[in-house]
């Protein structure tokens, strides 16, 4: 152990120095398995478009768009899936469709009329999925796959800020890993008849898209309840307010903050099977919950993730305000706060659940 | 390296000299909570290589707090892993110069000050609201893999070499991992880290 200012300086820096270097070099990760499958090294090459035609979908591919979008920094998004010939999805569970090998789906971000970016959900074994991100050429003539470690800064989005193409490592922060991950926006709840006039940014669904009706009538969902049609799946709560928040915080809080996984200890459950059930009891138990994250003026271990009446004391409220790298939320896949949800769920916070009482 | 000398105030803080073009990227130390951790049966083994492993690794030389001893500043080991200690209130760092110096350390070189803001060396004992106690092997080995706090969360801010450790193979990573949680837990509540001003709000 180094026993002078000089040495112990030094080691700290060499460690801070190799840091930085091994992060240049990209080393692979010690036990981080290949992937199964290797995506395509072109966009045009994996079946979005028709051959020979980029830009022009593959009529093949069923476009959706569910009814919770998450939020990426205002870009528009389009999202189209494939399943092979003859295949079906298995619906017996209705919070974990299991899709049939060789599903793909595609979701690309544009800036206006200009795509920036292209990700592929490709389920490629029956061993899991492989995640893909295209970064699409300035001329737009083709997009090629991003290297593992994503690519920082590709697109402004806002005036300073940049959009970046995710590394593998954050793929599977959101999704899971790749043998247990599920497409996030292809779901029972985001893909309900049941719409929710009031979701957050929510797009319009023209009617060629899939919805839960589509794929029954289509015969491309298998053991689904027979009354999935007639009693669709809705966040149960009275409250078009609540029900707007709720679905917010489903689709970008709750790919991680769902119960399960590596942090099912540490932070708020929000689960879709709660969510159907009973809403307004999943908003309840976010009311008054400690939180480890010390909000700004808060007692030392006292900040909770909702403060009735009170946003600028509730975690939720600050954090997803933040756009700093140590206290936003999400963590990661947006620099640019989303100021239409941050001043509905001020609402909600400092009205809604007041008038609940 | 320049030599400067540190005084044996705590809020003084050394200067070190590191080229300037050097970019950084990402995060931490940590800062964590929950409830009691739930009771783990430590494999003696992997506990014994996570020793070994933690100490010939250097992570004393940023999770325990130093002090000044006969032989100038030491890792005070009665503080052993706690983390940058939460009664020391780092002053604002100083301004530097426009050159090559970019970041600076406290005396106790548990918080640091950088181009990233300011970070702070994690509590790892396995207290269950401010070290490790409610975590996972399987979040401590994500987080290594990722440079990502818990796994999922905000990046882990330097002069955590984790992109280093990344390297590890499972079976060492679990190895610190039980090593870390058969410490005796100690309630040291560190600093959010500190970002810069221009990460906006």
């Amino acid at each position: 152990m180094n026993r002078t200012v000089r040495r112990a300086a030094g080691g700290a820096l060499a460690a801070w120095l190799l840091a930085v270097g091994l992060q240049a070099s990209r080393r692979p990760a010690g036990d981080v398995p290949a992937d199964p499958a290797q995506p395509p090294r072109l966009l045009s090459a994996t079946g979005l478009y028709i051959a020979g035609r980029v830009g022009e979908v593959d009529p093949r591919n069923r476009q959706f768009t569910p009814q919770y979008p998450l939020w990426t920094d205002g870009l528009t998004k389009r999202r189209w899936i494939q399943l092979p010939d003859g295949a079906t999805i298995d619906g017996r569970a209705e919070q974990a469709w299991n899709f049939p090998v060789g599903t793909r789906i595609w979701k690309e971000f544009a800036r206006g009329q200009q795509p920036v970016e292209t990700r592929m959900l490709w389920k490629a074994t029956a061993e899991g999925w492989v995640f893909a991100s295209y970064v699409w050429n300035a001329d737009g003539s083709d997009a090629t796959l991003a290297p593992d470690d994503g690519i920082v800064g590709v697109a402004e989005v806002a005036p300073g800020r940049r959009h970046s193409i995710p590394s593998k490592s954050d793929c599977v922060a959101c999704h899971g890993a790749p043998a247990k991950a599920n497409p996030l926006g292809f779901t029972a709840l985001q893909l309900s008849t049941d719409r929710d006039p009031g979701a957050i940014h929510g797009e319009p669904l023209a009617a060629h898209m899939v919805t839960t009706r589509t794929l029954i009538e289509d015969g491309l969902l298998t053991g689904a309840r027979t009354d999935m049609l007639t009693n669709p799946p809705r966040i149960q709560t009275g409250s078009p307010l609540t029900r707007s928040v709720l679905g917010y915080l489903s689709a970008n809080c709750a790919m991680c903050h769902n119960g399960n996984g590596e942090i099912a200890a540490l932070g708020p459950v929000i689960r879709v099977a709660d969510l159907v059930t009973d809403g307004d009891a999943v908003a309840r138990t976010l009311v008054g919950q400690r939180t480890r994250w010390q909000v700004p003026g808060e007692a030392d271990g006292e900040s909770v993730l909702v403060h009735e009446g009170a946003p600028e004391r509730s975690a939720i409220y600050v954090r997803m305000r933040s756009r700093s790298p140590s206290s936003q939320m999400p963590p990661l896949g947006t620099t640019v706060r989303d100021q239409v949800a941050v001043d509905t769920i001020a609402r909600w916070i400092s009205i809604e659940l007041m008038r609940a009482h | 390296m320049k030599r400067r000398r540190i005084s044996t105030g705590l809020a003084v803080l050394a200067l070190v000299a590191l080229p300037g073009a050097i970019g950084y990227r990402g995060t931490e130390a940590t800062q964590m909570a929950g409830q009691p951790a739930a009771k783990k049966t430590l494999d003696s083994k992997f506990v014994e290589r996570g020793n070994y492993l933690v100490s010939a690794m250097g992570c004393h030389d940023c999770h325990t707090p130093w002090k000044v001893g006969p032989k100038g500043p030491e890792p005070d080991m009665t503080r052993a892993l706690t983390g940058h200690p939460a009664d020391m209130v780092m002053p604002p760092p100083p301004k530097l110069p426009e050159g090559p110096w970019i970041a600076l350390m406290a005396a106790t070189n548990t918080a640091w000050a950088g181009p990233w803001g300011v970070s702070f060396t994690a509590n790892l004992t396995p207290d269950p609201e401010t070290g490790l106690g409610k975590w996972t092997d399987e979040m401590f080995i994500t987080a290594m893999r990722t440079g990502r706090h818990e796994g999922k969360g905000r990046p882990i801010l330097p002069p955590m070499p984790w992109s280093m450790y990344r390297n590890l193979n499972d079976e060492d990573l679990r190895s610190i991992f039980a090593y870390l949680q058969s410490l005796k837990p100690v309630h040291n509540r560190v600093p959010q880290p500190i970002d810069p001003p221009e990460a906006g709000r």
